[in-house]
């Protein structure tokens, strides 16, 4: 077992692409929504929606951290490492987002000290390295992320390193899902739900939105079969009227999450009791902040930040993508004001994001286009 | 202004500075040459926006290119910077039809650079230039101050002979007709990247940098008149070069994944840091669109070559999607690929 | 959200217990394993890498069982049989499948 390729294979994704065709009831419209991202990604990286049948489609959900992140905070981040002997550490995500005056990237080229860091713990080897230097980490994720910050924030703690802060935006996913629901002009009949979250929150978090939402949960994987093979776990509960939580990802999600986890989160970080979504607006407790006891390596509470509040153009219509109300291709500015290289809102930032994933990969097809007009 | 007003040449590029990405290879560099340098320096005919181009000169055609290279670190497993400046002056001119002769090369030297690492580049091009064929025929040198420059940067010029019985132009290319690759690709890309040590990665991989002339003339020889194109994809990668062609042709391209040629570490790194092998830089391979019915003897011929038993018939070119790259997948999945925006940078998300 | 990648631990570093070397596709990189440390794994075993840290162990029964099922699709009595390997219609309450030891029939 390798793990990748054997979730590629042709034979048998063709053979799930079968059986969706087969479950999916010709007289119903079926909209999917995949929580994550990285499943948008794969989805298209690996040209799945071609294979689906047309009443099964695919609404692209809010969770990518750096399409959901307001530009006041970025430019909050770049303020602070603006300090003479300051090293701005992010990952590659983070280098291309446009602030007010300018990305990661061209504040490097102007002569910042920013540096791509693979890890957070790699952040704090550069702190190490640099005892001269301060490094700020510019923490960006989900649950699936923020344990790394967590652990890197203890040894820092634990090795007194006084260099190094983080500039934490971790954000968790459940309430951004329940923002989604809440939303009126809303209308989904299932989650593709996101497995790598999972392996630290666990399936149980979900729980509510099956029993009370009514809507099946699978909590999938991200290789091709594992998206197709929820997909027809879904259609499946659909077709006999279930709703319940799902776990395709077996392999790697277990059903409690990872405990040692959430236990590192729990001993640095606390809720935030709001934060600001791009495109979704402030959100309770859907945020994560250090606890005073890491005060020391926060860098929001040992710097003063000016709390910049950027909000994105009106024309934008991020919101309503980012909820599934509009395909990428029906706002106003895709393609035209708002590309990958230029992007204006959220969505077209990060290669995950719907925007720039459907730039990137559907534009040209005349095919996509004519559906989304005619939707 | 006003000069600039009288002459009216169509200044589209409108960017405040220069940024990182102009010089990535990739749409911000295109929007560079053409909204800039073309409408300044070549007037309003497309024409000279290849690497290389073929001029008159008393009668006689000659090919000439210019290039420069920049890169941290300046040795890396498989080659170094002067090997990396040679080579790439050769593929440039081989990839437009003709075979390098002479190159002059400019050194750009940061005070304080020890001798040792200029020696090992100057014995290093000299070496690559030998293997090459080719000679070296002039040069220069300026140092600035240090902290100006990573070490040393090398700018060459190349002049070179047109081959016979090739011409060369995106225009010709059509429908039908086939893209062959000459071997795997993202060698020298995932190789810099893991040189440079900030993500800790390691592989068995070395740069592919070398001449690919010996390849193109193969290619040349057996397909002849039926060659419409070729390009060396370095920075920006396949994907870059690939999305150029179908710009510039009109047409569009579509690629079968599984037959494009990514060792396994290349492949590893991208998995691990998000990235696309498509999009990886190349320094040692080339891209050739033939007719179709000189597409078996070119790859044949390629695959006889010495470096070239790795080499594939990748996809071919259609009607649909026009201006665009395709990708198709065992499958039946599609995704259209991009030009790179920018240098390739990892991702977690 | 988060791309995450299996790979092989190839060794566990001698001096310090939470760090291992790790294998993807041919390129290796020192990997954090202080979110494992309920459960650590050991050489050969399966990790699942985010960031530089493992983040799960990845079962291979599972993996097993997946393809087993994912083999079965397409045939209608294998699908309904599927249906009820999924738990669906058992409790209400309690998950269908119980974390990763949970046995589907194949």
């Amino acid at each position: 077992m390798k793990y990748v390729d054997e979730f590629r294979k042709p034979e048998l994704i063709s053979r799930a692409a079968e059986e969706i065709r087969k479950l999916a009831d010709s007289n119903r419209h079926y909209r999917i929504m995949e929580v994550c991202g990285g499943h948008t990604h794969a989805i298209y990286r690996f040209g799945l929606k071609d294979l689906l049948p047309a009443n099964v489609e695919l609404i692209h959900g809010p969770g990518c951290p750096v399409c959901v992140l307001p530009m006041g905070r970025i430019d909050d981040g770049l303020s602070l490492a603006a300090r003479p002997d300051f090293i701005f550490a992010a990952f590659g995500d983070m280098m291309r987002v446009p602030g007010t005056h300018g990305s990661p990237l061209e504040y490097k080229a102007r002569g910042m000290d920013v540096r791509i860091v693979y890890s957070p713990a790699d952040a704090l080897k550069l702190a190490r390295n640099n005892p001269e230097k301060h490094v700020m980490f510019f923490a960006i994720g989900f649950e699936t992320t923020a344990p790394s910050t967590a652990l890197t924030l203890m040894r820092a703690k634990d090795e007194g390193l006084r260099n190094f802060s983080v500039f934490c935006n971790h954000v968790t996913i459940i309430p951004a899902i329940r923002a989604i629901l809440d939303s009126p002009d809303m209308r989904l009949d299932g989650f593709v739900g996101p497995g790598h979250v999972s392996t630290v929150i666990g399936c149980r978090p979900y729980d509510w939105i099956a029993k009370n939402e009514s809507k099946p949960v699978v909590v999938s994987g991200f290789e091709p079969l594992d998206i197709l093979q929820s997909i027809v776990m879904l259609l499946r509960q659909l077709r006999i009227g279930e709703s319940i939580v799902e776990n395709q990802y077996k392999r790697v999600v277990p059903w409690e999450g990872n405990r040692a986890a959430l236990r590192a989160m729990a001993e640095t970080f606390e809720l935030r009791p709001y934060f600001e979504w791009r495109g979704l607006g402030f959100i309770s407790q859907s945020a994560l902040k250090i606890r005073e006891a890491y005060a020391q390596w926060d860098a929001e509470q040992r710097f003063s930040v000016p709390g910049v509040r950027v909000t994105d153009p009106k024309a934008a219509q991020c919101g309503e993508v980012l909820k599934g109300v509009l395909k990428p291709s029906q706002c106003k500015l895709f393609g035209n004001e708002c590309t990958p290289e230029q992007p204006v809102g959220a969505l077209m930032v990060s290669s995950e994001g719907s925007c720039a994933a459907y730039y990137s990969y559907q534009l040209h097809k005349p095919i996509t286009i004519s559906n989304a007009a005619s939707d | 202004m006003s000069t600039q007003a009288t002459l009216a040449p169509k200044i589209s590029f409108r960017e405040t500075q220069i940024e990182m990405s102009h010089g990535a290879g990739g749409k911000a560099s295109r929007r560079l040459v053409e909204g800039l340098f073309a409408p300044l320096l070549f007037g309003s005919s497309a024409g000279p926006l290849s690497d290389a181009a073929h001029i008159q000169l008393d009668g006689t055609k000659i090919a000439i290119t210019t290039d420069s290279f920049v890169v941290k670190p300046l040795r890396f497993l498989g080659g170094s910077i002067g090997e990396l400046a040679i080579n790439g002056t050769v593929n440039d001119l081989a990839v437009s039809g003709a075979r390098a002769e002479a190159i002059v090369v400019t050194f750009i030297l940061e005070a304080g650079l020890p001798t040792e690492i200029l020696e090992a580049e100057v014995r290093a091009i000299g070496r690559a230039a030998e293997k090459a064929g080719v000679i070296i025929a002039g040069g220069d040198t300026k140092v600035v101050e240090h902290g100006k420059a990573d070490g040393m940067y090398i700018t060459t010029t190349g002049i070179g002979r047109p081959l016979s019985g090739v011409e060369i132009s995106p225009q010709s290319v059509k429908p039908g007709d086939k893209v062959l690759l000459s071997g795997p690709i993202g060698d020298h890309g995932i190789t810099i990247l893991l040189a440079r040590g900030e993500l800790d990665l390691e592989a068995e991989l070395s740069s592919d940098t070398r001449s690919v002339f010996p390849l193109v003339q193969a290619v040349v020889r057996a397909a002849g008149a039926g060659v419409r194109w070729m390009r060396d994809p370095t920075r920006g990668g396949v994907a870059t070069s690939l999305n150029e062609l179908a710009r510039d042709c009109g047409h569009g391209i579509v690629l079968r994944e599984e037959k494009i040629p990514v060792r396994a570490p290349v492949r590893g790194a991208c998995e691990l840091l998000g990235m696309d092998p498509l999009h990886i830089a190349n320094e040692g391979q080339f891209l050739a669109v033939v007719s179709a019915e000189h597409a078996d003897a070119a790859l044949h011929a390629l695959r006889s070559t010495p470096g070239g038993n790795n080499a594939e018939l990748i996809g071919e070119v259609c009607e649909q999607p026009e201006g665009a790259v395709l990708v198709t997948t065992l499958y039946g999945g599609t995704r259209m690929i991009d030009m790179l925006v920018g240098d390739p940078l990892p991702r977690i998300c | 959200m988060c791309l995450a990648i299996p790979g092989k631990i190839v060794e566990i570093d001698p001096q310090n217990h939470l760090l291992a070397v790790v294998e993807v596709v041919g390129v290796r990189r020192k990997v954090d394993l202080g979110l494992l440390q309920d459960d650590p794994p050991i050489a050969g075993d399966w990790v699942l890498i985010h960031v530089g840290f493992a983040m799960s162990k990845i079962s291979e029964a599972d993996a097993l069982d997946q393809m087993r099922t994912l083999m079965m699709l397409g045939e209608t009595e294998a699908a309904m049989e599927e249906v009820r390997g999924y738990g669906l219609g058992e409790g209400e309450t309690d998950p269908p499948i119980k974390g990763r030891n949970h046995e589907i029939r194949g």
